[in-house]
């Protein structure tokens, strides 16, 4: 029983999905050493209003890497506004997020998608809205493709850049690893499974794939466009591709016009009261569409 | 009798810390087992049979082979360690045998600091550095190739300096009985110094093979992380250890579960490799010179 309860709390402990790659011993020696105190230590997922005003709350939020920057921007001005309150954000993926909201290990989960068949069990709260960008070296002379194109160059019908006008040269393709919600939306919109896609380089996070695509002239990627936006800005030679003839943008996303789009949500368990109301309200206020901005998101009704 | 009391407080003492330390490996393969158990009974020898890797939570809509990435681990590491063994030992050599004592020592330290380097380190170096150098020779650059260079720069370090300790551990006595004879320094080299270190060059070796295989960060950044077995240096392939990094923040159900069995298979090589190591250096101890 021991064991079960240090499994199940063991991946709170865990930090950013880039620290579980730290060394699978030194992974498994903290997730050893989580035995010991995870039965003393319990979140707070009691609903947090009942107590007095001075007292501090703490409210846990789990889930997507995508949303968890935004998030944790809004847990510092939420903090800043109350202060007995503390937002304690951890990442781990869309659906750990969701685990963790149903099982009462968090108060609130992140999710970087649209609610599923199956799960109106929990209480989706959208906050924001992006997309996801095709992106290419900025040295491709390729800048725009439809479609039915990229689904052909990433199941390996299209093999070389020459096919849709570009140089005679190989495609490297970048795909992401399984579980990321990301797959799952881009593999949605182009309505294939992640077994016909014909990777060459297989990603985790936003960042490595923004880093092989700016290392390799021949390289296609999707990232959030949020993300490719502000690495352009920064000037990382990377180059969004023109999907369908819509040049992909924030305000593309905006307007509802750019094809591949998403809305990130907060989910509760059950309806949120307390101060998980008051941070889930707050999080979809206009007080909150700076902060979204600022992480190159799209806020709602904005 | 207050010396006796100190004795048996030490005693007690060191017990304790041998049995902490020994439990550690215990609990975590007890703990590997434990977690993996689950996927385990539901899956049994599909991680061999399946037709690729397509994890999904329940079982039976994903495939689970997990060979192509053992596969991939022990191809790395055996590359790696055909390309670092002899450098190290070389290093160790001229550090301990040929280069002055001052340079022996600036050149000691550098290997330090060569093993002191973070992974992520060598990982990022090798993902913006080496994989576009190999990309040139062939796309896409993120390959088996990248993944054994970057772990040969480093393990490297680790071999080299454990090799130069037991080479430093070899008595002088046997160098002046060696030189006495009128052997040239090849001769001594190979018949005399190489047997008397063996243990410690078995260790080195050892240690710099577990670092290779257990490396994650590097190697995920270089590798491609495509999971299929590799035809030749220029294919993308995904370690073990890659493939928990990669997945188990994302995992559920028997794919977490999954994930563990990919463990326990990186603790078993482990195991398998210190047994191994284990006897070979008896058979060669007992048979020495």
């Amino acid at each position: 029983m021991l064991l079960q309860e240090s499994s199940s709390s063991a991946p709170r402990k865990r930090p950013a999905p880039t620290g579980a790659a730290f060394g699978l011993r030194l992974g498994l020696l903290i997730c050893l050493l989580s035995m010991l105190p995870s039965a003393g230590c319990q979140s707070p997922s009691e609903d947090p209003a009942g107590g007095t005003v001075e007292e501090t709350v703490k409210l846990v939020v789990t889930g997507s890497s995508t949303v968890a920057p935004l998030v944790s921007d809004l847990a510092k001005a939420f903090e800043k506004k109350h202060d007995n309150a503390r937002v304690d954000v951890q990442t781990g993926g869309s659906s750990r997020g969701m685990s963790d909201a149903r099982r009462g290990l968090a108060d609130i989960g992140m999710v970087s998608r649209s609610p599923k068949e199956g799960e109106d069990d929990l209480r989706w709260h959208p906050i924001a809205n992006d997309g996801l960008a095709i992106i290419v070296h900025a040295d491709n002379p390729v800048g725009a493709l439809s479609s039915e194109q990229v689904e052909k160059i990433y199941r390996g019908d299209i093999e070389s850049w020459h096919s849709v006008g570009g140089n005679d040269a190989p495609i490297t393709v970048v795909n992401k690893a399984e579980g990321r919600s990301t797959l799952e939306i881009f593999l949605g919109h182009f309505g294939f499974e992640s077994a016909d896609v014909e990777a060459d380089v297989v990603i985790g996070d936003n960042q490595q794939g923004i880093k092989t695509v700016s290392g390799n002239p021949d390289a296609i990627a999707y990232v959030s466009i949020g993300t490719a936006e502000f690495e352009t800005s920064e000037g990382t030679p990377i180059k969004l591709l023109t999907l369908d003839s819509v040049v992909p943008s924030t305000a593309a996303v905006r307007d509802g016009t750019y094809p591949i789009s998403r809305t990130l949500h907060l989910v509760t368990a059950d309806e949120p009261e307390g101060w998980v109301a008051a941070f889930v309200d707050y999080c979809r206020s206009t007080e909150a569409h700076p902060l979204v901005e600022g992480q190159y998101f799209v806020p709602l009704g904005g | 009798m207050s010396r006796w009391v100190g004795d048996r407080s030490l005693i007690a003492c060191l017990r304790l810390a041998a049995a902490t330390t020994g439990s550690v490996v215990l609990l975590i393969f007890v703990f590997l087992v434990f977690e993996s158990w689950s996927a385990l009974e539901a899956l049994g020898l599909r991680f061999v049979t399946d037709s690729s890797w397509h994890p999904a939570s329940d079982p039976s809509e994903g495939t689970f082979n997990l060979t192509p990435m053992l596969v991939g681990t022990l191809a790395a590491t055996a590359g790696s360690m055909l390309l670092a063994t002899p450098l190290a030992l070389a290093s160790a050599v001229f550090c301990n045998f040929y280069a002055a004592p001052r340079p022996a020592q600036l050149y000691r330290r550098m290997i330090e600091l060569l093993a002191g380097i973070p992974s992520v380190v060598y990982g990022f170096w090798g993902l913006v550095v080496l994989v576009p150098l190999i990309r040139q020779i062939e796309p896409p650059g993120a390959s088996l190739l990248a993944g054994i260079l970057v772990l040969t720069i480093m393990i490297l370090p680790t071999i080299a300096l454990t090799a130069d300790s037991a080479f430093g551990a070899v008595p002088e006595s046997y160098l002046q009985a060696s030189a006495a004879l009128g052997l040239s320094r090849t001769t001594t080299l190979a018949a005399v110094v190489v047997p008397a270190a063996r243990s410690g060059l078995f260790t080195g070796v050892m240690l710099g093979t577990g670092r290779a295989l257990g490396e994650t960060m590097a190697v995920l950044m270089v590798c491609g992380n495509v999971v299929q077995t590799p035809a030749s240096l220029f294919d993308p392939i995904r370690t073990l250890t890659a493939n928990i990094a990669l997945e188990m923040a994302y995992a559920l159900g028997d794919h977490r579960s999954a994930l563990f069995v990919t463990g326990l298979a990186l603790m078993c090589i482990v195991a398998a490799l210190v047994l191994l190591t284990e006897a070979a250096a008896e058979r060669w101890t007992v048979e020495g010179p």
